[in-house]
């Protein structure tokens, strides 16, 4: 069983590319080679700035023979027929067999195809994989045409089996298959031969270059946490920052350094952010203090000087971008301090939100009205959280986040504290974007809660408005995240919104000037038209929440049928009340009283509806006590006059779990009265008498959700 | 190599050492354009030779305006005028990445003592409707190049491929001469009779620069000339190929001479803060439709390689 080394010598590869790059090279290469009848024990992917390799171990040395029989045309068929059938097979007459059945002698033809030999199958695919890689971005260089993701210099192909290595030999475009390789650009640049993968791999590390991306990856987190840990610091974990550090270097050498006194009052984000992006620094922290004070750098070569020219150069190139952010946040202060946050905001009156949508400005006027309408209902100051709303945007003028967009939001927050604003509302500043994604937090100081609320609903009652929906895989402004942080909002505070008026009234008030109404008979007045259209899109988007908040709630465990048998119920338009009782519902569900009073309704309903049907009556009330033949029926009647009793007062009070129970407490009851009782008597009195017990049977069931809408 | 090893001792020498390291690997060492323009790229030795099939191979410096970047002097790194080095070579070469780092070595870098980085960057110039694939190339966290594999220009593919080295000249040096501030960096060799410093040639420039870039051109005017310069652009342009005389001879040159003006008056208007930013993208586009409308000019003549597909077209036949 031979083992196959592949290796793509490039220039090179950006670090962001070389983790899909490792598995798409993997699984074409291997589903190749499976494809064409190989089998191999296993295979793996590695990748360096300027190296991209698959190690397959265990591969067959040739693929099986295959037999296929075909059947072709009757004996006696026309010569045409039956040289196509020779020509098609590649055959001769002599080579095909007759045999008989129902309506003749048929020919049939059998076609041997005989086993390749791996080192063509892998030539084969090899070439077809390099030609037809997806990288995200390819490019041609020279007066070639082939593309690959930088320029390709040499490809590396050898089988190897007790015997020793062979190169597999192919040509893509010039380049020539062989058995060598090059070691770390400065430190071993000479050419060398492999034998084997683990040849291959010895001899790279001898050669200055660590090939396992995750052994790179460790080598810096341990050494750097180390040099940090020694000066009683601690390096900022970054996972995204540390993969594409790895990816950047063969040789990874470790340096760390000191942030210069004069940056050291900078905040903390402005410092991590322009170390990361700028620079790929990892931030060190004094945990004492929580100041970032130091930073590590990943240099790609050892050195005579143990990297102290490395350092030095770092260091100034530090300084350098520091002070430009240092002059940035210094401007904006003074903006700030001489006019003010909103003095800040004033030039987002010339920044476009959306053609459709008007200015920034325009979207924070909305913003603040909105806000300060939802403030009373999430318990904030009215007036807080209007002030919040104008001046939470203002950063986006700023010179910071100008350079560093990222920082919006964070930014506000310290130009909001440095004017003396309120704390609540330079908390906003950040927390009005949140929850930005599903591992971030959703606000709870009510001001955020009022803004971020107020900002999400703009949007997507601006978007609605004019039509830009999310299609498929196409949300192109992120409405359905603006969704899920409204619900996530909504619920993890408590909030009572009326969605249906609040989005009606968004989608009324938002700049979006065309209409098209499709079903237009003339009959209404253009006010009437975009009142309804209005009321039809603030209905799309409830719906739009609807799903979202299905597909949330499916993420903490509540079936769909659940939120379908809520959702069915009146004031589903209130998010808060909605789950507040698929909760109970899913609650009462996982008891057994509760699964079993489910069937027990049904088996109610079933019956009721049966009877309707053929009798052509509705059987919806009168049942009488006095007509209860039996403990058990009269038992049922006290039962249902008690969870009545219990569920209305429960319902109104929207304690959900206390009407849930006294529903689920019908189960043993119901289960008697069926057990014991037969509905359909002879006797037409107690027969109608029991139909109407079990309407208020249903009748009582269906305050608490619609049941009838569970599975199973 | 003896020469590489020994440190530059000035701004002139950095530049002049890059001039005969290129000239000494085949480049036609060229000349700055005698335009105004915002990036070496613009030089027509860059962004017309790119196209067509004609192998080509230049080097030059060319002064680079960016009115928005003015800083009167006093940032230490910042200038509206600096020089780019540029090296164009078609087709690209395999050992272009190990001709770029014998010219670090030729100024002063030493190998074994920094840290040289291929770190991802595309380039992208909307106003020439050209992009291409490479990466800046660090040199110890510091951005001392951008190394670029041009894939169109002009919206015309490139074949072949030409590769675009550009080296931000001041920055460079600064680096390689141990120097803080722009302004303190020697021109000439300091121990010359009459040393000079950056700032003795160019403080002055760069303070009337700015306040006339940011203050006082006259945006009118600017607003006028551009709109000339679109027009003239088109009118040569949309001239018959042939003269009276019935030579053919297509004027793209001439004609993207007034593309970079257009490029050049777009700059001034931006730092001048009377282009809104609906308004910029509009004015991008029209200076990138005249960059197309040259670029299909150019690779109907003969340097664009017109004759040569002709050829080879006529040979196939």
């Amino acid at each position: 069983m031979p083992d196959l080394l592949i290796e793509l010598f490039s220039e090179e590869i950006p670090a962001r590319m070389q983790a899909r790059a490792r598995a798409d090279l993997q699984k074409l290469i291997t589903d190749g080679l499976v494809e064409a009848g190989l089998t191999y024990a296993s295979a793996g992917a590695s990748s360096t700035p300027r190296r991209l390799t698959l190690a397959v171990e265990g591969l067959s040395a040739e693929s099986p023979t295959l037999r296929e029989e075909r059947k072709g045309p009757k004996a006696d068929a026309p010569e045409k027929a039956i040289e196509g059938f020779l020509r098609s097979t590649g055959l001769t007459r002599d080579q095909l067999v007759e045999r008989e059945d129902k309506k003749g002698t048929v020919l049939y033809a059998t076609i041997e195809r005989p086993g390749r030999p791996a080192p063509q199958i892998v030539a084969e695919v090899l070439e077809r994989t390099i030609r037809n890689f997806p990288w995200p971005k390819s490019m041609r260089w020279g007066a070639g045409s082939l593309r690959w993701v930088r320029p390709l210099h040499s490809i590396l192909c050898i089988l190897t089996t007790e015997a020793g290595a062979e190169v597999v030999p192919l040509n893509v475009d010039g380049i020539a298959s062989g058995d060598t390789t090059r070691g770390h650009r400065f430190m071993a640049p000479d050419a060398f031969a492999v034998t084997s993968f683990d040849d291959y791999a010895a001899k790279l590390r001898a050669a200055k270059v660590m090939l396992d991306p995750a052994e790179r990856a460790e080598h810096i987190w341990n050494d750097a946490t180390n040099r940090a840990f020694a000066q009683g610091l601690e390096v900022v974990e970054d996972k995204g920052l540390l993969e594409e550090v790895a990816g950047l270097v063969e040789w990874p050498v470790v340096l760390m350094g000191k942030i210069g006194e004069d940056f050291l009052g900078l905040p903390p984000e402005v410092l991590q952010t322009s170390m990361k992006e700028h620079q790929k620094f990892f931030s060190v922290r004094n945990p004492a203090t929580g100041r970032i004070e130091g930073f590590v750098t990943v240099a790609n070569r050892e050195t005579a000087d143990d990297g102290a020219t490395i350092l030095a150069g770092n260091l100034k190139v530090l300084a350098a971008r520091l002070s430009d952010a240092r002059f940035f946040w210094e401007n904006d202060l003074r903006t700030v301090k001489s006019e003010g946050m909103e003095g800040m905001a004033a030039g987002l009156s010339d920044v476009t939100f959306h053609n459709k949508l008007g200015s920034q400005a325009d979207r924070i006027a909305r913003i603040a009205a909105l806000a300060h309408e939802i403030a009373p209902i999430v318990g904030a100051a009215p007036d807080l959280a209007t002030e919040a709303a104008r001046v939470a945007k203002a950063d986006l003028q700023s010179e910071m986040v100008g350079e560093f967009p990222e920082l919006q939001g964070t930014m506000g927050g310290y130009y909001a504290r440095a004017e003396g604003l309120p704390e609540a509302v330079a908390a906003a500043c950040k927390a009005h974007y949140q929850p930005l994604g599903p591992s971030d937090d959703a606000p709870t100081e009510p001001v955020s809660v009022a803004v971020a609320l107020a900002d999400k609903l703009d949007t997507l009652t601006g978007f609605w408005a004019i039509d830009e929906k999310p299609t498929g895989s196409k949300d192109p402004f992120a409405l359905r995240r603006a969704a899920l942080g409204v619900i996530r909002l909504v619920l993890g505070n408590g909030v009572r919104l009326d969605f249906s008026e609040v989005l009606f009234r968004g989608i009324q008030q938002s700049p979006a000037q065309s209409f098209h109404e499709r079903t237009d008979d003339g009959s209404l007045s253009p006010e009437e038209r975009a009142d309804k259209n209005h009321h039809a899109k603030a209905a799309d988007l409830l719906a739009f929440f609807h799903d979202r908040l299905k597909v949330h709630l499916r993420d903490q465990g509540i079936r769909h049928d659940v939120i379908d048998a809520c959702l069915a119920m009146p004031g589903n338009d209130d998010l808060t009340l909605l789950v507040k009782r698929a909760e109970a519902l899913a609650a009462t569900l996982a008891t057994e009283d509760g699964a079993n009073l489910i069937q027990g309704f049904k088996r109610a309903n079933n019956i009721l509806t049966q009877a309707e049907e053929k009798d052509g009556v509705e059987y919806s009330f009168g049942a009488e006590a006095k007509f209860a033949e039996g403990p058990e029926e009269t038992a049922l009647f006290a039962a249902l006059d008690r969870a009545d009793a219990t569920i209305a007062p429960a319902m109104k009070a929207e304690d959900f779990p206390a009407a849930m129970a006294a529903m689920a407490a019908l189960r043993a009851p119901i289960d008697a009265f069926f057990e014991a009782v037969q509905i359909n008597t002879d006797n037409q009195v107690v027969r109608r008498n029991r139909l109407n017990l079990l309407s208020r049977i249903r009748t009582t069931c269906l305050q608490v959700a619609d049941l009838t809408r569970l599975e199973g | 190599m003896a020469d590489s090893v020994s440190q530059p001792k000035s701004f002139q020498e950095i530049l002049m050492r890059l001039q005969a390291y290129w000239g000494a690997r085949g480049c036609a060492v060229l000349q700055p354009y005698d335009m105004e323009v915002g990036a070496g790229t613009f030089h027509p030795g860059t962004t017309l030779r790119s196209l067509g099939s004609r192998p080509w191979a230049a080097a030059y410096v060319q002064p680079s305006r960016r009115p928005t970047d003015g800083r009167y002097g006093e940032n230490p790194n910042r200038l509206q005028h600096y020089y780019q080095y540029q090296v164009l070579i078609k087709p690209s070469p395999p050992d272009l990445q190990a001709l770029y780092l014998g010219s670090l070595e030729a100024i002063g870098i030493d190998m074994d003592l920094h840290d040289i980085r291929f770190v991802e960057d595309d380039w992208e110039s909307p106003t020439l409707g050209a992009w291409g694939l490479g990466w800046e190339v660090w040199c110890d966290g510091m951005e001392v190049s951008q190394f670029t594999y041009f894939q169109q220009v002009g919206g015309h593919d490139c074949r072949p491929v030409s590769g675009e080295l550009t080296y931000g000249l001041e920055r460079l040096a600064m680096y390689v001469l141990g120097i803080d501030h722009v302004m303190d960096m020697p021109f000439n060799d300091p121990s010359s009779p009459t040393p000079l410093k950056y700032g003795d040639v160019f403080r002055q420039t760069e303070q009337e620069y700015s306040r006339w870039n940011f203050d006082q051109a006259d945006t009118a005017m600017l607003l006028q000339h551009f709109v000339d310069a679109e027009a003239e652009c088109e009118r040569i342009l949309s001239a018959p190929a042939e003269d009276a005389a019935g030579r053919r001879i297509v004027m793209a040159h001439p004609a993207y001479d007034q593309c970079i003006k257009a490029s050049h008056l777009f700059n001034l208007l931006d730092a001048r803060g009377v282009i809104s930013v609906t308004e910029r993208q509009a004015y991008i586009g029209r200076v990138r439709a005249l960059a197309k409308k040259c670029a299909d000019a150019f690779v109907t003549t003969e340097a664009g390689g017109a004759m040569d597909a002709a050829e080879e077209a006529g040979a196939g036949a």
